[in-house]
Parts: C-alpha cells; structure tokens; sequence
C-alpha cells in the first residue's frame, strides 16, 4: 500500500498518501471518544475501556503513519529500542499503580 | 539581589567544614600556582580542558572519582569515628553536622565516586575494544563529563557556602520538603544530582549509539568483548532509569519552589510515591555500576588464566537477564512501607531470581580460572577478592529479600553491611581490578605492584573488619543513621572493631596513592612499549600505550571473539607487520564548548540553589546560547595527514 | 510493491565522505534513543498524575475545571501541526527549500496556537483559585501537561532556528538531519498529547 521510502540516514520516511491517511485517521480517533466521553450515552465501565481502545489505536497510527515506526529501520534497533522502552513503561506505570493502590488500601484506611 | 545569599551563609564559627573548605582551596591555589609556574594553563586548556578525545575523557573521569573519593572516605572515618567514641555521649560531631556527613557520604560515593569510575572506565576502554576512533558524539561527551564535574563541585561547594542535606542520601519527603528542610541542603542536593544526571542521561545516549553503530567491520554483537557487552547494558539502564530520576527530582524541586503538592503530608500529596519513584531508578542504578565491573572481571580473568571466558554466551545472556530484571525489584527497598502481603511476595521472589544469572556469572568466572594457568598480580587478585566478598553479600542480599526478615532488618546496620558487601566488594573491587587493568593502556606505564599489593590486603582485610560486625551490630537492632547511642546496648566493642577496619581501608587508601605517586615516578622503568603489557586478547591491546588520538591507524577487521589473541596465534605470538599505505584520518576538533554550557550550568545551579532569579536567568540564557552558537560551528572536524600517521605508527614500531 | 529510493545527490557524497553518512545515521539514531528516556520521563509523570488524581483536597475535580470543546481545539491544532510538519518532511526530501519554510511556518503558528491556549487555560485556572497548590491533583495536573508544554515550546524555538538554518545554509545535509530530528520531536509531542488527552481529559470528564 505505502512505499517505504528509506532516506539515507536509516530513518523511513512517508509519502503524501501516507500522511494523509495517518491525519485522517487521527482526526476520527479524537472525535469518536471524544462525543462518546461527551455525550454519555455508553454505560461508565464500558466507557473508560472505548476512550483507552480508542486511545491505543490512535498511539499506533501515530506510530506508524507519523513517526514511520516499522520493524526494518536501522536493521530494526529502532523498533527494538521502542519495544524495550514500552516493556519498561509498562513496568513503570503497572507496577507504580499497583504498589501505591495497596499502599492506600493498607494505609490510608 | 543575593536571594537567600549572605555573609552569614558561610559557617565561620563551624572549624571542621572550615578546615576542610581551607584545605580544599590551598589544595586547588597550590595545583593554580604550579601550573602557572611550568607555564602549562595553554596545554591543559587546549590539551584536556576542551578535549573531546574518549581516552582523555575518561583519564579525566577517573581523576575526579578519585579525588571524590577521599573525601567521601574521610565522611566515612569521621563516621565510624563518631560511632566508636559516641556511646553514652553526643560524640564530637553534633547530630546536624552528623546527618550531613552521612546525606554526603553516600550521595558522593554513588554519583561522584562510583559512577564516574564506571563512565571514565568504559570511556576509555569501549571505543577501543570495538575498533573505533571516537565515540558517536564526542562533542556531547565533553559536555556530559563538565556537567558531571559541575554536579561534582556543587557538592563541594555545600561544604564551604551554606550546608548540604540532612535527609540521608535519597532525601525522602516529607523530611526533604520544605517545611522540615528550610535550609538550602536539599537544593545543593537537587541541583547538583539534575545538572550531573543530564550529564550521564547524555552518556548512556552516546555510548549506545557508539556501540550500537561504530562497532568495526566483522565485530558483531556475539563477537563483542564482555566488558563491552556490560557497558551496553549499563547504557541501556541508564536511558531508562535516569529520566525517572529525573523528574522525581524536579518534583519535590517544585514542592520546595513554587508550593505544590506531589509529596508534601498535606493537601493531598503523597510522600510514598516519592519512595516508590525514586527506587524505580534507584535500583537500576546499582545494576548500572555493578555491570561494568562484571565486565571487567570477565576481561581480566580470561587475560589472566590465558583461557578464553567460559560460557560466554551465557555471560551475555545472564547480563540481559539481569538488566531487565533490574526494572522489577525496586520495592524490596521499601517492603516495610506497607503495600501488603501479595505486593511484598512478588517483589521479594523477583528479587530472588536474580540471584540465578548472577550465580551464572560467579561459577562463568570460576569454571574460565579452573585449569588454567592463573598469573597472580593486581588484576586477578582484586577479581579473586572480589570473588568471595560478593557471593557473601549476595547471600545476605537473599536473605534481606525475604520480606518478613526484611522487616526485622529494614534499615538496620545489616542492610548497611549487606550493601558495602556489594558496592565494595562487587563494584569499587571491579573498578580497582579495571584500573590496574586498563591504566598502562591510557597512561602509557604499569602501576607500582609492590604498593598496589599493600593496598590490596589492607583494603581486604580492612573491608571485612570494618564490615563483618555491623551484620551483627545490625541483629544486635542498630539502626542506620544514629549519630549516639546508649552503653547498654553493649554496640561499642563491635563498633571499634569496625573502626579498626576503617583505619586499616585509610592505609589502603594511602598506599593507593603511594602507588599513584611511584608509578608516575618510576613510569620510565615501568613503561608499556608494546602496547600489550598483559598478553591481551582483545582490541584495545592492539593500539599503543597510551593510544595515538586516533586509536587505530586502519580501522581493524575482525573475524572471531578474542580477535587480537587468535590474530597473535597466527603470527607466533608477534603482532603482525603492517604493510598497508597510510591515509588521512578524520577526528573531531576540540572545542570549548562543552566547558563554557556547564560553567553557565554552575552559575545557573547555584543561583537556583540560593534563589538569586536574575542570575538564574542569566546562566540559563548563557546555556542555551552557547548552546546554539554550537549548533551553527562549522569548524568541527579535520584530518590528521597520512605522513603525520606514518611517522607515530614507525616511532612506535621503533620504540618496541 | 516496495521500492527504495535513493537520494542521488547523497548517494553521490557517502563516496566521498563515508563517515558523514555515519555521522547523519547517528545523530538520528540517537534522537530516536533521546526520545525513548523522554517517553520514559513522561510515562513517570503520568504515574504521578495517575496515583494524585483523586487526591482532590476538597479542590475541583477534573471534570469541574475542564472545558472540554476547548481541549478539543487545543488537540486538533496539534495534530494539523503534526501533519504540517510531515508535508515540510516532503517538501524536504524533494529539495523545495522554500516549501519547507512554508510548511514550517504553518506548523510554528498552529503549535504556538497551542501554546497560547495552553497558557489561556492556565492563566484561567489561576484566576479561579485553582493553581498548583490546590492540591495533590492539581500539582499533577499541572506538572504534566506544563511539562508537555515546555517541550512544545522548546520545539517552536528549535523550529524558529531551523527556519533560519534553512534561509540561511540551504538544505544541507545536517539541515535535512536536524529537521529530521525536530519532525521525530514533534510527531513524539503530538502523541504525548494524544495520551494526555485520553488520560487527563477525556478520563477526567468521565470520572
């Protein structure tokens, strides 16, 4: 679908089509959960896991449409250096969330 | 005009940081005047100041560490002094003056002893080892050592205008707010830790793109040296690790400068998420620093018992392991804060399993001396100490992992011994090991055997008398941080002990620098003309002792791990003759740059530090311009001629 | 259907200088590096605002303070930015230095459109009585979206240099590294954004 044009420094870079897209994309993936949150129509639970969804789908075409992430650049230690960074912000925030939540069970009341 | 400046800042009346700060400065106006005198300012200017070559980089590393060093040793005497006379009476350091000493002591041995030894050892060794002329971006090299150097001399600069923290070495909220530590200790602290962490932020970035990218043809990853390997998982954790420091940092910066809420006891602040945070970077830290020495452990016992390293593989692998699961302990460090059963269990069981590629590791190093033909000098003989003192704390760490006894010996002096064990035993050894290792390779010369020997068994021997009963003073239920304590807690014998031990480590301290003095006295007799004083088996004793600026007149080609032993073995053990026409090198130039952004940092931390705005300002614009003006240089590079290579590379072959 | 397009005019100069097509691989490659620690910082920072953001005080809650078609306007500035800043990237791989001034100073107007709503909500908040030493939450609200907007500021001067860089030296090879360094830059804010309004707004609206 897109080309995959590789620049010289190792970085890809997109063409108009990719961009326009990618713009597209990220413009319905505002607006959809954005009139979900505002409108209130969904039931809260339910709601929280749309806009988190919506959220993460929008991370990934950024990713992919804007950033040109992809598993070949620099013999691909841009995408591994992403997913090492991930796993640790994964840990980072899971990990923060949970110890401090059973702090406050323990502590706080 | 002076914000919180005034003459009264200075502790006229206080003769100990006085006696110090006079020291210092006699020390620096004597080194002033015979610089001046042998007419040298231009050569450590042109030469040092503005290098931006790794290998000076790294020499200059090094010297700060060890300079820090003594100071942060002398905290620890006046420490373990205090302790052993303090029994039934306040001692001769009031609790204040106390409480900064021990705050600095360990900020100083972690950020200004420990790390730069790491950083100046990979800075000197790593290029070298990968068959590279420079690293990435030398020009951030520089700038990453003068910041640290500015971190470094705010602390230093606490001694002599206002205090230095009284929180410990963390500086955990709520004691760090504002309410608690009105005086400007926590702000030397802050800024002094930000301005040196973007340094070192800056480094991990460098190095791992340098050995990512700069690697020469044929090294691949699997043919990588450990040591190099290490350093690479040392960056890896610094990338990740440091940013959290970081903001942690700037937060409770911001709780004491603008009045907010992240870790104040009111107003819905949360002091915990402090500890939390700031031990999700505190314990990659420690990895950080132990890594590399494991690196040089590997080098030194493969070189020494003449084997290649047993299990190399599973050494690399054992190091991945060990870096991933640096980011999933941190709460060990806080099992008593109270998270509950299920949260302590986790972490105490990662914790554990990382005694599994760490034990991989000590029987690696065990299996690679087993059957060979071990050389005993200073090297293998720190690597062998180490050897043992580590697996001892290692042990103790196991047993300080099981939450339950964690709660009997959290912030006992037990946890003090279990991690002396390991930041002695595991990393100053290592750096020790490395130094002795490596330093014919930068200065050009062998150290002094005879000292470093002497040096070496006080150290020892005075590490385990020091050490071993505060274990027991720890079951014993002393706690960390007391400045006195009452005589029926019977602590006074064992606390002389460990005073002794302390006394035994000043003379092996001494004797370093004894060592440091003959060798550079002696470095005639001593010298390194081959360039491979140790029977090397990796890169870097492939270029001379020290190193031409360019490191490797051709850029080498390797064909397997161990590339310089297999290259000798071909040839009966000579160095192969070079046959090959010379060419243009192309190096980066010198430039100031570096030293003139961290100055403009100094006066910027400082003016923060006593809340002197306009001149905040002021070294902030400074930075950023220079900065800018650096971007728009364009005279960053030249070449060195090939005639100018051919005659170093035929002076050199004629020296040997 | 992949094809790979090499720039002539640079295939040209890695004969000659082999280790200036290093040095630009590097230098991008180590921003890319730079910016997995920023997100690192960030992910930090979301933990902090994550753990204080019900610690209200009796201050406001999110979604009292919120005006949401506000932030909204707020988010499509910056994505239009992120897009203008792609089509500069175009322009600068055709070699249309003028082009990528244009596209720059598109992009430089709508981030600091940006920035000047940020600062308007801000400066809002204030006046109401609800600054960062309201309370816990609001310490974290402001520490992370502030921190959002300090990069995007630093990210306006840089582009201001770059523009100059480009009236001034033409579309060198470092110039052509160094917008690409910005472009990452500014991409990474536009989903820094994207997370901090998914998490602090729309959550807090919904909460």
């Amino acid at each position: 679908m897109s080309k995959s044009n590789v620049t010289s420094s190792g970085a890809d870079h997109g063409t108009l089509k990719s961009y326009i897209i990618g713009f597209m994309l990220s413009i319905l993936l505002t607006v959809i959960p954005y009139y979900l949150v505002v409108e209130k129509s969904v039931p809260t639970v339910t709601l929280i896991l749309l806009v988190v969804a919506f959220g993460l789908v929008q991370l990934l075409v950024q990713l992919v449409f804007f950033l040109h992430l992809n598993t070949k650049s620099e013999k691909g230690w841009n995408f591994q250096s992403f997913v090492f960074t991930a796993l640790v912000v994964v840990i980072l925030l899971a990990g923060s969330l949970w110890i401090m939540y059973n702090l406050r069970i323990n502590m706080m009341h | 005009m002076f914000g919180k400046l005034t003459w009264d800042s200075i502790p006229w009346d206080n003769p100990l940081p006085m006696g110090a700060v006079a020291m210092m400065v006699a020390v620096v106006v004597i080194i002033g005047v015979l610089i001046t005198r042998a007419g040298k300012w231009s050569y450590l200017w042109h030469e040092w100041i503005t290098s931006v070559d790794h290998k000076k980089i790294g020499i200059m590393y090094m010297l700060v560490a060890f300079v820090m060093m003594l100071r942060g040793f002398s905290d620890a005497i006046m420490m373990r002094l205090q302790l052993a006379i303090a029994s039934g009476n306040e001692g001769y350091l009031p609790p204040e003056h106390y409480d900064q000493i021990f705050t600095a002591h360990g900020v100083i041995m972690i950020f200004f002893v420990a790390m730069p030894l790491v950083i100046g050892l990979i800075n000197i060794v790593v290029p070298q080892q990968i068959g590279a002329r420079d690293v990435a971006f030398p020009f951030l090299n520089s700038l990453s050592f003068w910041l640290f150097f500015v971190g470094m001399a705010l602390v230093n600069i606490s001694l002599g205008v206002g205090e230095f923290a009284k929180t410990g070495w963390l500086a955990y909220p709520p004691l760090s707010e504002l309410g608690t530590s009105p005086g400007v200790g926590v702000d030397y602290y802050i800024w002094s830790l930000q301005i040196a962490g973007v340094g070192t932020l800056m480094t991990g970035i460098n190095f791992f793109v340098t050995i990512m990218k700069m690697r020469c043809p044929g090294m691949t990853l699997m043919r990588m040296p450990i040591f190099t390997w290490t350093a690479l998982f040392t960056n890896i954790l610094i990338i990740a690790a440091f940013p959290v420091l970081t903001v942690t940092l700037a937060l409770l910066a911001l709780d004491r400068y603008i009045g907010t809420h992240f870790f104040t006891a009111t107003a819905g602040g949360d002091q915990m998420m402090y500890v939390n945070l700031i031990w999700i970077w505190g314990h990659p830290e420690v990895y950080i620093l132990i890594l590399p020495a494991f690196g040089v452990f590997s080098e030194v016992v493969s070189t020494f018992s003449r084997k290649k390293l047993f299990g190399y593989t599973s050494m690399v692998y054992a190091s991945a392991v060990i870096a991933i699961l640096a980011f999933s302990v941190w709460l060990h460090h806080f099992f008593t804060m109270g998270s509950g059963a299920n949260v302590n269990a986790f972490f105490g069981i990662a914790t554990m399993i990382i005694s599994i590629p760490t034990g991989v590791k000590i029987f690696n190093w065990l299996f690679t001396i087993f059957r060979g033909r071990l050389k005993i000098n200073l090297p293998i003989m720190w690597t062998l100490a180490f050897l043992s003192t580590f697996t001892i704390g290692g042990m103790t760490g196991v047993l300080l992992s099981v939450p339950g006894a964690d709660f009997l010996l959290h912030n006992s002096l037990f946890l003090i011994a279990h991690f002396h064990n390991v930041i002695i035993g595991g990393v100053v050894f290592g750096m020790f090991a490395g130094y002795s290792y490596w330093f014919p390779k930068a200065m050009g010369y062998t150290l002094d055997e005879k000292w470093g020997k002497r040096a070496f068994w006080l150290w020892v021997s005075g590490f385990y008398l020091a050490f071993i009963p505060l274990y027991a003073l720890g079951f014993m239920g002393m706690t960390r941080r007391l400045s006195h304590y009452d005589p029926s807690t019977g602590w006074q014998p064992l606390l002389l002990v460990a005073l002794s031990g302390a006394v035994l480590i000043l003379f092996g301290v001494l004797c370093q620098v004894t060592q440091l003095y003959v060798s550079i006295r002696d470095r005639h007799i001593n010298q390194d003309v081959t360039g491979d004083p140790w029977d090397g088996r990796t890169l870097e004793w492939a270029t001379s002792s020290p190193p031409a600026n360019y490191n490797f007149p051709f850029t080498p080609v390797v064909e397997d791990r161990d590339c310089f032993w297999s290259e000798k073995e071909k040839n009966n053990g000579q160095r192969p003759k070079e046959t090959r026409e010379y060419v243009d090198i192309h190096m980066p130039r010198n430039t100031g740059a570096g030293v003139i952004i961290s100055a403009f940092s100094l006066v910027f931390g400082f003016a923060m530090i006593w809340h002197i705005w306009w001149l905040a300002g002021l070294g902030l614009l400074g930075m950023f311009v220079s900065f800018i003006r650096r971007c728009f240089e364009t005279d960053v590079d030249y070449y060195i001629p090939a005639a100018e290579v051919e005659a170093t590379e035929k002076l050199r072959v004629h020296n040997v | 259907m992949s094809s790979v397009a090499v720039d002539t005019q640079q295939h040209q100069s890695d004969h000659d200088h082999d280790h200036e097509h290093d040095e630009s691989s590097s230098t991008v490659f180590g921003f890319w590096i730079y910016i997995m620690s920023d997100c690192i910082l960030f992910a930090t920072l979301f933990a902090t605002y994550a753990v204080l953001s019900s610690n209200t005080f009796g201050g406001p809650a999110g979604h009292e303070i919120f005006s949401m078609p506000f932030v909204l306007v707020e988010t499509f500035l910056l994505l239009t930015s992120s897009f203008t800043y792609g089509l500069a990237m175009l322009a600068m791989h055709k070699d249309k230095s003028k082009q990528v001034v244009s596209w720059l100073v598109v992009t430089f107007i709508l981030g600091f459109g940006f920035i000047g709503m940020e600062l308007y909500e801000f400066h809002e908040l204030i006046t109401e009585g609800h600054s960062w030493q309201t309370s816990g939450f609001l310490s974290a609200f402001f520490g992370l979206v502030a921190t959002h907007g300090l990069h995007v500021s630093l990210g306006l001067i840089w582009m201001v240099v770059m523009m100059y860089s480009v009236l001034r030296y033409g579309l060198t090879k470092q110039v052509k590294t160094r917008l690409t360094c910005l472009s990452l830059f500014w991409h990474f804010l536009d989903i820094v954004w994207i997370c901090v309004f998914t998490v602090v707004y729309l959550m807090g609206a919904i909460t």
